[in-house]
């Protein structure tokens, strides 16, 4: 239908970009991490396993990875117990004004995500809103010092962000369900419970799988929220891969780090496709 | 056009005189949009009753407000002594097959067909039981394990109906059902399904827009009118007399004449016959069928007429022809097919063939 050269033409910029800013650093990155640093702070360009020994080995390391995916894991279950009914309240019961509550849970988005990390260092700290509050009212007498540099203000400004992530494809899904299923279900004697059970929600998963997978590979990598509002306690995997390609000059051993979650965030994104198709029925 | 050789076919029973479901005065408006007015009307046991109606005449919105999906703005429902529009959908004793059927996509054909049963709390051997009788029923054993998306237009039909069916519900409501299935396959359906409700022998009330398919199926039609009920009798009676000149057009063809009665004689254009109808205008329908060629006999009291052949339109078993009398009055005359007709032509029609209807209000 349209000629050779417009063909390669259109599909050109998008296949050198994929290749020199996706998969030539993936290759320079996975080269990296077989090499090592010598004494003299040198890249030494020998292969080598030791930096995945390593990460095997020093505790900090893989017990920083399981922290981070167990912060992710409930950064996603937060993200979809408010982004679910949020997203099922809109799709089924907003009518005329689904258009403005859709838009009102879009609007953060539009907000920088640093402001809004940053709001929650101010609504968290020693003298911020919430402990102020407390004590105002005399709920408290000293101010709750776990509110921040915690991993409960990772989890919290993290559930915050990436809620409308899970909204968005759950509310799509829902949107899709076909009115005349739920009304059949009713037609059939079911009560609204057993309807939402038995067809509305297996009929949204794949928007849950999306959503799910947005949530947790999102916040699994994330390092600005731990930096701002973690405290030692709070650290994540993130941040060690950002001080061994900064302060501790370690590269190789970042490179390795980095490569393992690259690994492990594609093979989940890997499942959540095969599970979203699954469930899904066109 | 082969409404009147169809109905030839022996139609059902007479209406059982108990009541099932009774429609009291109902009326229904979205805003200023008024879509019924005062709709009453009696579904007996054993019934099939269709809404015939062509869109936008609410034939559909009647049927959700039986089902329970839209509430009646005013007016009531009552099933077997009880107040059935004060229920939820779920708690009805009343079961829909949609028009586009609604099999739920993420369960087999016997899961949507178990799924009635089993909210119910039905014990697993109960449902697999009446699931296989229902499925047998429909002669869709073979599929009981495929998806809804694996089979085609007229197996969903026969499950959705398998499905609603299962719950053996006092009354079975299907909106336009056959509607997306091909011409000959709808047919088939149309034949299969009516004499399914004999075996099975529960009310079905079905809303369709094809008045041929109305003919074909029902004990009763209702038809419907920009909101209002236009008539409801039996497809015998509504054919033969129709009470408005709406009826009369919309079901099946045929002529409207502007006529008057004085003294004891009607009088319509250059045509007249003794009646015993009272003085005053009417609008008399005039099916093409029962104008007659003038044969060589002339019949005892038959009203004469001859014109032009305008136009004739080839309909296979018979010849729709257009025939423009004097002082311009065109008539269409159903005709045998084999004949050449040409030029002027003689007809005649027996008096009482011409029924006189209510001229239908225009409602806008």
């Amino acid at each position: 239908m349209f000629s050779r050269a417009y063909r390669t033409a259109i599909t050109l910029p998008p296949l050198l970009w994929v290749t020199v800013f996706l998969l030539v650093p993936y290759l320079l990155m996975f080269c990296y991490s077989f090499w090592s640093v010598s004494p003299s702070q040198t890249i030494l360009h020998t292969w080598t396993l030791d930096n995945y020994r390593q990460l095997l080995q020093v505790d900090v390391y893989w017990q920083t990875l399981l922290r981070s995916m167990w912060i992710a894991a409930r950064v996603t279950g937060f993200s979809l117990l408010l982004g679910y009914p949020l997203a099922y309240f809109l799709s089924f019961y907003a009518g005329k004004r689904k258009d403005l509550f859709y838009q009102l849970v879009i609007i953060p988005l539009w907000v920088s995500y640093l402001v809004r990390a940053y709001a929650w260092k101010t609504i968290l700290g020693s003298d911020g809103v919430l402990n102020t509050l407390l004590q105002y009212v005399h709920l408290t007498r000293h101010p709750l010092e776990f509110l921040l540099y915690s991993p409960f203000a990772v989890v919290l400004t993290l559930t915050h962000i990436y809620t409308p992530f899970t909204f968005l494809p759950i509310f799509a899904a829902l949107e899709h369900i076909p009115r005349n299923l739920v009304e059949a279900s009713h037609d059939l004697g079911a009560s609204p419970a057993q309807t939402f059970w038995r067809v509305v929600f297996p009929l949204s998963i794949p928007g849950v799988l999306a959503g799910a997978t947005f949530a947790f590979v999102l916040s699994l990598g994330d390092f600005l929220a731990p930096q701002l509002l973690g405290g030692p306690s709070g650290i994540m995997i993130s941040n060690i891969v950002v001080s061994l390609f900064g302060a501790a000059y370690n590269w190789p051993l970042g490179a390795a780090i980095s490569f393992c979650m690259l690994v492990l965030v594609v093979s989940l994104l890997f499942v959540a496709e095969r599970l979203e198709k699954k469930w899904s029925f066109a | 056009m082969v409404t009147s050789e169809q109905t030839a076919r022996a139609t059902s029973a007479g209406v059982a005189s108990t009541s099932l479901l009774e429609i009291r005065n109902v009326a229904k408006s979205f805003g200023k949009n008024v879509v019924l007015r005062d709709i009453s009307l009696q579904v007996a046991e054993g019934e099939f009753l269709t809404i015939l109606g062509e869109s936008g005449s609410g034939k559909t919105t009647l049927l959700r407000i039986i089902a329970g999906f839209e509430t009646a703005t005013s007016g009531e429902l009552w099933m077997g002594g009880e107040r059935l529009d004060v229920l939820p959908p779920y708690k009805r004793r009343v079961n829909t097959v949609f028009q586009h059927y609604a099999l739920f996509p993420h369960l087999t054909v016997e899961q949507n067909v178990g799924y009635g049963l089993m909210v119910e709390k039905q014990t697993k051997s109960e449902v697999a039981s009446r699931v296989e009788q229902a499925l047998a029923q429909v002669k869709m054993t073979a599929h009981a394990k495929a998806k809804p998306s694996k089979i085609s237009g007229g197996q969903q039909q026969r499950v959705a109906l398998a499905r609603a069916l299962v719950k053996r519900p006092q009354l079975l409501l299907l909106d336009e059902p056959l509607s997306a299935l091909d011409a000959n396959l709808r047919r088939q359906m149309q034949v299969e399904l009516k004499s399914l409700q004999r075996e099975v022998g529960i009310s079905f009330v079905f809303v369709t827009h094809d008045q041929e398919e109305a003919m074909v199926m029902s004990d009763r039609i209702a038809l419907l009118r920009m909101g209002g009920l236009e008539q409801i009798a039996t497809p015998r009676e509504i054919y033969s007399r129709p009470a408005t000149a709406y009826a009369a057009q919309f079901i099946g063809h045929t002529n409207l004449l502007q006529g008057e009665v004085r003294g004891g004689i009607m009088r319509c254009g250059s045509l007249s016959w003794k009646t015993n109808l009272p003085d005053g205008p009417y609008l008399l329908s005039l099916r093409p069928e029962n104008i007659h060629l003038l044969g060589s006999s002339l019949r005892a009291g038959a009203v004469r007429l001859q014109g032009k052949l305008q136009q004739r339109a080839f309909h296979g078993a018979t010849e729709l022809l257009r025939v423009e009398c004097a002082d311009g009055l065109t008539v269409s005359v159903r005709a045998g097919a084999r004949t050449e007709w040409q030029g002027e032509l003689e007809f005649e029609f027996d008096p009482a063939d011409a029924v006189p209807v209510r001229a239908s209000a225009e409602r806008i």
